[in-house]
């Protein structure tokens, strides 16, 4: 079994020429991997609100509909808002995908197992819970297709990450600078 | 069955210009998730825990929209941490919560959380308002929207469950 992709590559080709991408980030690592990928104000960085990314994404995309929303968050912030691949499926935004980074571990708290570790297969939960497209990669070269994907599809995407941790990449933590600057770019 | 001052709290959705309206299935609110299901202008979406729609509330208002989670008050309990992000960002949130284990209640397993709900929301920063009048509800909820959106507040109205048990639950 490989060890997984390098987290920090593989979020910098995910959001390769991100254009007007509209980017919401789970707490901990993936919202470091976005920072270290390019600050931009339609990042919307989450330091807390767990098990929120998801269904913050999905706000976002039944209002607007005409953009690209991406979640990227982790195995741990996902399995805590499982329900809410239920209630997106229910809706089925066409301009919403999730890719979750999976390393088996809870990062943020010691590296403890998280549930994908002992066996819960996310992508076999989202196409349970009704998502239509799901995939799992864990190889370099499929990043470019996946990113080609993840901007064109509603997609469930886990990505096999490896366990390392890189050093943080710590984007503005004042969620009420986060929310008006995201606002001001997307809403003028 | 249903009353109208539930029409009435939709208009005043309605005229508050929401457009997603989020929402844990509910006998008090049955009359207002209807309504949402067939308004062209709203998008009604059910949750399976209710704190799925305080970030949906967040997600539409980053996107620009104005949306109100209806749920029970068994439902705020389930929603404590979540309403850090609308505290953190300063964003508004409308909530309506209809009031079990307090008058009438026949389950008490409603009773702890229904007790609790006023000061939960309270000490997490939302300002609470009461409905205990039927000529009441649409007002208040008017009220509770433009504070919510004209004042970046966080705002839960409350029905009573007396309000609600009086005209709703009796089929």
């Amino acid at each position: 079994m490989s060890r997984g992709l390098d987290r920090r590559q593989a979020v910098a080709a995910l959001l390769r020429e991100p254009g007007d991408l509209l980017v919401v980030s789970g707490l901990g690592a993936p919202t470091y991997d976005a920072a270290a990928a390019g600050d931009r104000p339609l990042n919307f960085y989450l330091w807390g609100a767990m098990g929120g990314a998801a269904m913050i994404g999905l706000g976002l995309a039944l209002a607007q509909t005409a953009r690209r929303v991406l979640v990227i968050t982790g195995d741990g912030e996902m399995l805590m808002g499982l329900g809410s691949l239920a209630t997106i499926a229910a809706q089925a935004p066409a301009n919403l995908a999730i890719a979750v980074l999976d390393n088996g571990r809870y990062g943020e708290t010691g590296s403890q197992f998280s549930h994908t570790a002992y066996g819960t297969d996310l992508a076999a939960v989202a196409q349970g819970s009704g998502w239509a497209a799901t995939c799992t990669v864990g190889a370099p070269g499929e990043l470019e297709g996946l990113r080609h994907r993840l901007r064109t599809e509603p997609l469930f995407a886990v990505l096999r990450i490896a366990p390392e941790e890189p050093p943080r990449v710590l984007p503005p933590r004042d969620g009420a600078l986060l929310q008006h600057r995201f606002r001001a770019a997307l809403l003028g | 069955m249903s009353a109208a001052w539930q029409d009435e709290v939709f208009t005043a959705l309605q005229r508050a210009e929401i457009r997603q309206v989020a929402y844990v299935p509910d006998a008090g609110h049955a009359r207002l998730i209807e309504r949402a299901h067939t308004a062209p202008a709203m998008r009604a979406v059910v949750l399976t825990t209710e704190e799925e729609g305080i970030a949906l509330a967040a997600g539409a208002w980053l996107g620009g929209q104005r949306a109100v989670l209806l749920m029970q008050s068994s439902g705020v309990g389930n929603c404590i941490n979540m309403l850090s992000l609308p505290s953190n960002c300063r964003m508004p949130l409308l909530t309506l919560v209809t009031m079990r284990g307090e008058w009438g209640e026949f389950n008490p397993w409603q009773v702890p959380m229904g007790s609790a709900t006023p000061d939960v929301l309270a000490r997490m920063g939302a300002l609470v308002r009461r409905v205990e009048r039927p000529e009441d509800a649409a007002e208040t909820v008017a009220g509770a929207a433009a504070l919510a959106f004209d004042s970046t507040a966080m705002v839960a109205v409350l029905f009573s469950q007396r309000l609600i048990g009086a005209k709703t639950w009796v089929q």
